[in-house]
């Protein structure tokens, strides 16, 4: 069973608490101006957004099927069972195409580092491992940030819509975009307004797949495509063979003529 | 011995110097202070030129070898050395340019111990790096030729089909690869320019610009440095550059037209300017050129479709890579003079080592006729009876 969490935003009041302890956690500094932020960077993986007096959280989805997994070419990420999707700084050479290919545009990097690293929610794998809650979930006092079981949480989800629908869009963000994701939200507006991108333009489907789909024929296509480039060469290449063995043929037998003639 | 100091001597130690201070920057200030990277454009000019075009530009070198050594077409063999230093040159210089790009280029060699066989850069990298290896070996027989080691050509020439037919396989992998690292981002890269199709045209344009560059090339160091070439030679490139330019432009139509962008792409918009100046550069203008007889007959046009079509290209790339990016991002991004000087200093590096090698390097050399390939068909027999030195003192 994968974990997740859940984002109601109706119930969130602002109060930016799960900044600060993502911060605390991630040993990342946290004071009035990084609290006043309204993107996020590489010293601030989560950000609450305001927008006519209604609040949205940003963070990492935590993809069930992860853009950054499949593109990072030394698989410096990867998704824990539990849910996480994590990041192995050892590995990382700094190529950005995570940063690139990431739907949801959450990698950040630290440009002025001169050893510098991607930067993201891990989603608190050390805690979760431990047992216990991320820090933000931990934190808010509402509850409007939730860790759980995700199918557990998409059933609380679904009924906190069926019992208030006026309170809700009738929608679970992240239940099958890009083929579900392991943060759920529940809002009363659009989540596209808050920077998210569209449910439609991203799409269900996971988007290693679109790549999936080239790269699974590579394996047919190295064998195949070696057979018919040696086979050109064998056959261009026979045609000057057979002229060379000709002509030392006729040369032979002409030095057996002259020979002969002696 | 004594240097002249000419103009394009003092322009090359300028480029050099501001990209020396650039690379500076670059290591001791990093990538934030050097470059105007950000996180809603993480990949910027060295991506889009360096990289993608500078592997694009250095296709000429598996298609000459692919028509010279696979296909046995033997008349376009004073090509196949010059063009396969550009692309061994170019390779090295896309090595060179990703070591500024990489964040942390120290850990380059990761790619070799933690693979991720699901990651489009994984096998970009890996054929990039066998293939500059198959290239390094193509290239090394110049060298053996000018210190006169007859042995090692030898062990060369055995393994030669083996070279030839994986350096074509490892191309025709990377190349296309280089447009399959768009294909995960279908949300974000511009419509104009995102199609699941996109391996496909990156294949077919680096086989256009790999003809385009090797007559672009060949004419160039003819006039730099008053060699000869056989206009029979330019001739049937301009043929073949004419035939690849229109199956390329006919791919792009279908495309458009599968997809039901044909109303779309005529509308005037921020992107569609950019679109209609890279199919003016890439298909009208050398397709028109290269359509009249007399133009395909002519050197100078030859030359001149050439350099559009390797422009037209280079903008469809930065198109790919920079300009299909801005409307998703809500912002231009304009590279930093650091990044055009580091550009600079490496394009500048590649013309500088081209010089290097052809001074001091049998690439046009009288070696060449019993070089890698000693026998001479009886089609280059004739080739060579027509020679036709036109281009000898076009530079004069």
């Amino acid at each position: 069973m994968s974990k997740a969490i859940l984002y109601d935003a109706t119930i969130c009041i602002g109060c930016k608490q799960c900044e600060g302890a993502c911060a605390q956690q991630n040993k990342l500094p946290y004071d009035d101006t990084v609290a006043a932020e309204s993107v996020q960077s590489a010293h601030k993986y989560t950000v609450v957004l305001t927008r006519n007096d209604k609040f949205m959280r940003r963070l990492c989805m935590h993809c069930e099927k992860p853009t950054c997994a499949s593109v990072c070419p030394v698989g410096a990420f990867h998704k824990t069972k539990e849910g996480p999707v994590v990041y192995d700084v050892w590995k990382c050479i700094g190529c950005r195409y995570c940063m690139v290919a990431c739907p949801f545009n959450q990698p950040k990097y630290e440009w002025q580092s001169l050893n510098p690293r991607v930067r993201k929610c891990i989603m608190c794998p050390d805690r979760i491992a431990a047992g216990k809650q991320t820090a933000c979930a931990e934190i808010c006092p509402t509850g409007a940030t939730k860790f759980g079981e995700r199918d557990d949480l998409i059933a609380e989800a679904k009924e906190r819509i069926r019992q208030n629908p006026s309170n809700y869009l009738n929608r679970i963000y992240g239940l099958n975009e890009v083929g579900g994701t392991s943060v759920l939200i529940l809002a009363a507006a659009n989540v596209e307004d808050y920077g998210y991108p569209a449910s439609a333009k991203i799409g269900d489907t996971p988007m290693p797949e679109y790549t999936g789909r080239v790269m699974e024929r590579i394996p047919d296509f190295i064998p195949i495509w070696t057979l018919v480039l040696g086979g050109i060469y064998w056959v261009s290449h026979r045609r000057d063979e057979v002229a060379e063995a000709e002509a030392e043929e006729k040369k032979l037998n002409e030095s057996e003529k002259s020979g002969g003639e002696k | 011995m004594k240097i002249k100091l000419t103009f394009w001597r003092v322009v090359f130690i300028v480029i050099m110097a501001l990209g020396l201070y650039s690379s500076y920057i670059r290591y001791f200030h990093g990538l934030g202070a050097a470059t105007n990277m950000s996180d809603q454009f993480p990949w910027g000019l060295w991506i889009g030129f360096d990289c993608l075009c500078g592997v694009m530009l250095a296709a000429g070198g598996f298609i000459m070898v692919g028509a010279v050594y696979l296909f046995n077409v033997e008349r376009l063999h004073a090509v196949v050395r010059p063009a396969v230093l550009t692309a061994f040159l170019g390779y090295v210089l896309f090595i060179v340019g990703l070591l500024f790009d990489l964040g942390r280029p120290w850990y380059i060699w990761h790619q070799l111990i933690y693979m991720n066989f699901h990651s489009v850069m994984f096998e970009v990298g890996m054929c990039v790096m066998t293939y500059t290896t198959v290239l390094f070996f193509e290239f090394l027989p110049n060298v053996f030729e000018a210190l006169h080691w007859p042995t090692p050509i030898k062990w060369i020439k055995k393994i030669y089909p083996v070279l030839i037919v994986l350096g074509i396989l490892l191309s025709t992998l990377h190349q296309s690869s280089l447009g399959s690292l768009y294909l995960i981002m279908p949300s974000k890269l511009h419509p104009f320019w995102y199609t699941p199709a996109l391996p496909f045209f990156f294949f077919a344009s680096a086989v256009a610009v790999g003809l385009a560059m090797t007559i672009f090339e060949s004419t160039q160091s003819a006039k730099v440095f008053g060699r000869q070439l056989e206009l029979s030679v330019l001739v049937t490139l301009g043929g073949a550059l004419l035939v690849a330019l229109w199956v390329n432009a006919l791919l792009r139509f279908e495309d458009y037209y599968h997809r039901g962008l044909l109303g779309q792409i005529l509308k005037p918009s921020y992107e569609a300017y950019f679109l209609w100046l890279e199919l003016a550069l890439t298909y009208l203008i050398p397709i028109t050129i290269l359509s009249f007889k007399k133009a395909r007959l002519s050197p100078q046009w030859l030359y001149l479709a050439s350099i559009f079509t390797v422009l037209g290209f280079i903008t469809n790339r930065l198109n790919i890579a920079l300009i299909g990016f801005e409307t998703y991002v809500g912002h231009h991004y304009v590279p930093k003079w650091t990044e055009f000087s580091i550009t600079l200093m490496i394009v500048a590096m590649g013309f500088a080592l081209f010089g290097v090698a052809v001074r001091y390097l049998p690439i046009f050399g009288e070696e060449q006729a019993h070089a890698v390939q000693p026998r001479l068909g009886r089609e280059a027999e004739a080739g060579r009876a027509v020679v036709t030195p036109v281009l000898g003192h076009a530079g004069d």
